[in-house]
Formats: C-alpha cells, sequence, structure tokens
C-alpha cells in the first residue's frame, strides 16, 4: 500500500517530465545562455577564448545608428501591418459574416494564402512585383497609373513588404472575426433594428464593443508576431534597399556568425520587447475576466 | 426598391466579393501559369496570361537545379517526427496538469505558457550552439527535437480534458483501470478534435517553416524543401522566374491540395485555436 502510495503521488510529475524537459532545454536553458553570450565577446572558432566583457554589447548597440533605424523600422512595419490588417479584416468580415455557402467559400478563399509557406508567398509577389515585367506594373499601366519600383526602391519597399505581410494574414483574422460576429445574440441586433438606429450606430454601439474582446486578442498576437518580422525581409529584400527594410530579427541573423555577443545582446532587446507586449496582454485579459 | 433593382444590388454585391477572392487567389494562378510558360513568354510584356504550350519540362529543370528528393524527404520526415513526438509528449502533460493536484502544478505550468510566448527568434543563436556542442549540428535533429514540448498543444488540450467529467474517471479507477487505460481508452477518444487541431497545426506550421531551418542548417543534406526552393533564385539565376515558379508550384501544391479536401476541418482548427 505504502509503495502504491509514493507511486501515485510522483505519477504526475512523470507525466508531465519529458515536457519539462523539453522546455528547460530549449527554452529556459537558452535564454540564460543568451544571457550569458551578451554579456561576452564570444569566440566561435574556439568558445574557451571568449571573453566577459560586462555591458559592452549592449553599449555597442545602444551607441549604434544602424540599432535605432533597425527598430524604428519594425516599429514601422509592426504599426502599419496590424493598423491596416485590423481595419480591413473587420470591414471584411462584417461584410461576409453571412452565414452562407457562399461567404463560406469566399472566407476559405481569403485563408488560402494563410496556410501557404511564406516561401511561396514571397516569391510569387516578387515575380508580380517585378518592376519592367511584373504582372502589377502591367496592371498600373493599363489603367494609366504611374509604375512602382516596389521591392527596389529604398521609399516603397517598406509598404511591399507591409502589403504582402497583410494578404497572407488577413485571412486568419477574418475567420476569427467572423465567428466572433456569428457568436453575437441576434435578438439584441433586433432590438436595435426596433429602435430604428442606423447601420454604422449599430456597429460602433454594439458589433463592436460585443466583438472587442477577440479584436483585443487579434491585436496583441499580431504585434508580437511581427514584432519579430523575418521571413519577409530576408526573401524579398535581404533588408535592403539601403537598409530600409532591415528589421530586429534579421538583424540579429545578420550579425549571428560575426559578432555572437552582439546578436544576443539585440536578441535580449527583443525579449524584453515580446515579454513587455506579453505582460499587457495577460493583465488585460485578467481585467477582462474580471468583469465579466 | 423594386424586385429588379434588388436583384441587381444582389448580384453586385456577389461579382465584389468575386472579386475581392480573386484578389487573394490570383498570384496562386500566375505561379501555375507562369511555372507552365517558356522563358521567351516570362519576358513578354503586356504579360503572357495562358502558355501557348504548357512546359511541363520546367518543372523537371527545377526539381535537377538541386537535391530535390532530398529536400523533400528531409521535409517529410521533419514534419511527420514532430508530431509523433508532440503527441506522445503532449498527451500525458496535459492529462497531468488538467486532472492531477500536485505541488508546483500552478509553477510549472506557468513554466508553458512561458515557452508559449518565447519565440524561436530569440532561442536560436544559443540552441544552435547547443545542436554543435552535442555534435549533431550536422543531422536533422536539431530542425526536430527543439519542437518536442508543444506548449501551445499542452494548453488546447488541457482545457479539453478538464472537460471531462471527474465521475467517469472515477468510475474507471474503482473498475480498476490502470492510469494508461484510462488515457487511451477515455481521455484520448474524448478529445479527439483538439488532437487533430493539434496534429494539423503543427503539419501545417512545420511543413511551411523557414526560419528554423534556414537558421539550423549548413547543408544541402539536411535542408527541407522550402530553404531549397527558396535558394532557386540563386542555383537557377534570379530572373528565370518559370522554373523559379515551377519549383513554388512543387512545394504548394501538397498543402493546397490537403486545404481543397479539408478546408472545412482546417479553417475550423485555425478559429478553435484563436478564440479557445
Amino acid at each position: 500500500m505504502g509503495k502504491k502510495r509514493v507511486s501515485s503521488v510522483i505519477r504526475p510529475y512523470l507525466m508531465i517530465l519529458p515536457a519539462m524537459i523539453g522546455i528547460g532545454v530549449f527554452v529556459i536553458y537558452p535564454i540564460f545562455y543568451l544571457a550569458y553570450l551578451s554579456l561576452h565577446k564570444y569566440n566561435l572558432m574556439n568558445p574557451a577564448k571568449s571573453k566577459f566583457i560586462g555591458l559592452d554589447n549592449y553599449a555597442d548597440l545602444f551607441a549604434r545608428d544602424e540599432f535605432y533605424k533597425v527598430l524604428g523600422n519594425t516599429a514601422l512595419y509592426t504599426f502599419a501591418t496590424v493598423l491596416i490588417t485590423l481595419v480591413l479584416s473587420v470591414a471584411i468580415a462584417v461584410w461576409v459574416s453571412k452565414n452562407t455557402k457562399f461567404n463560406q467559400f469566399i472566407q476559405a478563399g481569403i485563408f488560402t494564402p494563410h496556410i501557404v509557406s511564406i516561401v511561396s508567398i514571397a516569391l510569387v509577389w516578387m515575380w508580380m512585383m517585378e518592376p519592367s515585367l511584373g504582372f502589377l506594373n502591367y496592371i498600373l499601366k493599363s489603367v494609366g497609373l504611374p509604375t512602382s519600383q516596389w521591392l527596389q526602391s529604398s521609399s516603397t519597399a517598406m509598404a511591399s513588404i507591409i502589403f504582402v505581410s497583410v494578404w497572407q494574414g488577413i485571412g486568419y483574422y477574418v475567420l476569427i472575426i467572423v465567428a466572433a460576429l456569428q457568436g453575437v445574440s441576434p435578438s439584441i441586433y433586433e432590438a436595435a433594428s426596433l429602435d430604428n438606429a442606423s447601420k454604422w450606430k449599430i456597429f460602433y454601439k454594439i458589433t463592436l464593443p460585443m466583438i472587442s474582446p477577440q479584436l483585443f486578442f487579434i491585436l496583441i498576437i499580431m504585434t508580437i508576431g511581427s514584432f519579430k518580422v523575418f521571413d519577409t525581409v530576408r526573401m524579398m529584400t535581404l533588408g535592403g534597399p539601403n537598409n530600409s527594410t532591415n528589421t530586429l530579427v534579421y538583424y540579429i541573423y545578420q550579425n549571428r556568425t560575426t559578432n555572437i555577443g552582439y546578436a544576443s545582446a539585440t536578441g535580449m532587446v527583443l525579449m524584453l520587447v515580446i515579454g513587455i507586449l506579453t505582460f499587457v496582454y495577460f493583465r488585460m485579459l485578467a481585467n477582462k475576466v474580471h468583469y465579466q | 426598391m423594386t424586385k429588379s433593382m434588388h436583384i441587381v444590388k444582389l448580384s453586385i454585391g456577389y461579382l465584389l466579393k468575386l472579386l475581392l477572392v480573386t484578389v487573394f487567389i490570383f498570384p496562386f494562378l500566375w505561379m501555375i501559369s507562369t511555372s507552365l510558360q517558356t522563358f521567351k513568354e516570362t519576358l513578354a510584356f503586356p504579360p503572357t496570361m495562358v502558355p501557348a504550350v504548357p512546359q511541363f519540362i520546367n518543372y523537371v529543370t527545377a526539381w535537377q537545379s538541386g537535391p530535390f528528393l532530398t529536400y523533400f524527404s528531409n521535409s517529410a520526415i521533419i514534419t511527420i517526427s514532430i508530431i509523433v513526438i508532440q503527441m506522445l509528449v503532449l498527451i500525458p502533460a496535459a492529462y497531468g496538469f488538467a486532472k492531477y493536484k500536485f505541488k508546483g502544478s500552478s509553477f510549472l505550468f506557468s513554466l508553458v505558457l512561458l515557452a508559449f510566448m518565447i519565440p524561436g527568434q530569440v532561442t536560436f543563436i544559443p540552441v544552435y550552439l547547443m545542436m554543435s556542442d552535442w555534435g549533431i549540428g550536422r543531422t536533422l535533429l536539431p530542425q526536430i527535437i527543439p519542437f518536442m514540448t508543444n506548449a501551445f498543444g499542452i494548453f488546447l488540450l488541457r482545457q479539453y480534458l478538464m472537460q471531462v467529467p471527474e465521475e467517469l474517471i472515477e468510475a474507471a479507477r474503482l473498475d480498476n483501470a490502470s492510469e494508461f487505460k484510462i488515457l487511451w481508452k477515455i481521455m484520448i477518444p474524448m478529445s479527439k478534435p483538439a488532437l487533430a487541431t493539434i496534429a494539423l497545426f503543427s503539419f501545417v506550421s512545420h511543413w511551411n517553416d523557414y526560419f528554423w531551418p534556414l537558421v539550423m542548417t549548413d547543408s544541402a543534406a539536411v535542408r527541407p524543401l522550402t530553404v531549397g526552393i527558396s535558394m532557386l533564385r540563386e542555383t537557377e539565376g534570379i530572373s528565370n522566374w518559370h522554373v523559379i515558379m515551377a519549383g513554388n508550384v512543387i512545394l504548394v501544391i501538397p498543402i493546397l491540395i490537403v486545404y481543397l479536401f479539408c478546408s472545412k476541418q482546417i479553417v475550423k482548427a485555425f478559429v478553435y485555436s484563436g478564440i479557445k
């Protein structure tokens, strides 16, 4: 009997053990390792020759203009992507929210890019955005508009990347908002229409507040997701032209072999940003649960 | 409003919606069209919409431009291994967190949430160094084992298992069923939708993954399809769009076929993961 008790006490620990090993080895230990690396001048050829240099990497980081440039680019990218996606996805969701076969088809179509690899997405858009032969400039030309250099000019490259990100991601958010809209009780709308409220008024007095928890969820996951943008940049512009599309993660990537300590310090900054956003998210989530 | 005006308004609505969906579908059609054109056709302006004679040879060229069989099987091995390992790890973990009270459980669960929040973009440098230290840098393992714990999956499945009535488990225990049997005969069958969601999600995200394999691999022997295709521009020349698009179709087709046949489940899975 005593033996059985012991085994039932340790049983839950055994059940979660493999999962915890995975988290310990591949998340928690690397965080400390990253912090350690960020305080060293790391020697890739001979790690034993690495030197502790305190906060020098951070001092170096915060003194370089390119870091602020990269941080600014990332913030701009995040702000624009989140804002445009949010507005468009609410508009589209309201438009196609009625539960019909046709609308389901439209939703599935808009969602398609979301499940396709960014590699394919990037390649096909690079082809479409090709300045002299691409399809987009052909369209612009045929309706009499000036053509664009798209990814190849520092004034339009960032906008082009934002465009592709919005295009790829929007279907997912439309789905979530549609689900939220369908969850709003019809009786609330009926009451409003009895009051002869205008469509616009119904939208911002009833619809918007009712789906605000989902909108908030989207806002946070999109902000965190956008802040670590890398794939589109690596595929489409390599951070150029002229660093105009270089972002935080791409910057870390660029320095990952030549200056590991410096790249690690940048990684710590990224973690801090994500940490703050996550904290805000959980705080707000707690408040939301509170008033329900 | 007359009846005919109503019909006109309705059909304009339909047309506009079709136009909207075209914006999202057209690039894929364009990709397929380009992949079947000759080099000369791709140089035409205005662009060639439909190739005169479909050039299936482009697919052969793309496939032969690198070790694509290796890339393809690497992608398959990596994705399948990840899903199998994740299931073995996350099912007992979610059960433990959902149905047992034990000391430190809330602290340990907060570590799961932490893992959920910390992205690979933060940890990739130390993990890369660890992998080389362990001498497995040149195998497929760096692309598999870091994903052994699917924190999102544990979270989702735990929510699901918490809804299984306690009485059911108690009754099974009274019948002297082992914990393993309870897990296998009660918990897993009851949580099939959640497990399907998790597996589908893992499949899509790891088949498509680009960042992690890019930073973990140094040689063609361990590269997956995404990285292989992304390098077509270097191997085939940046203006050989017909070959690049053919490679691209090879990458996209498996996912699009899966999507065509179970778009409903996939859509459901993604929505479910989003709103919990």
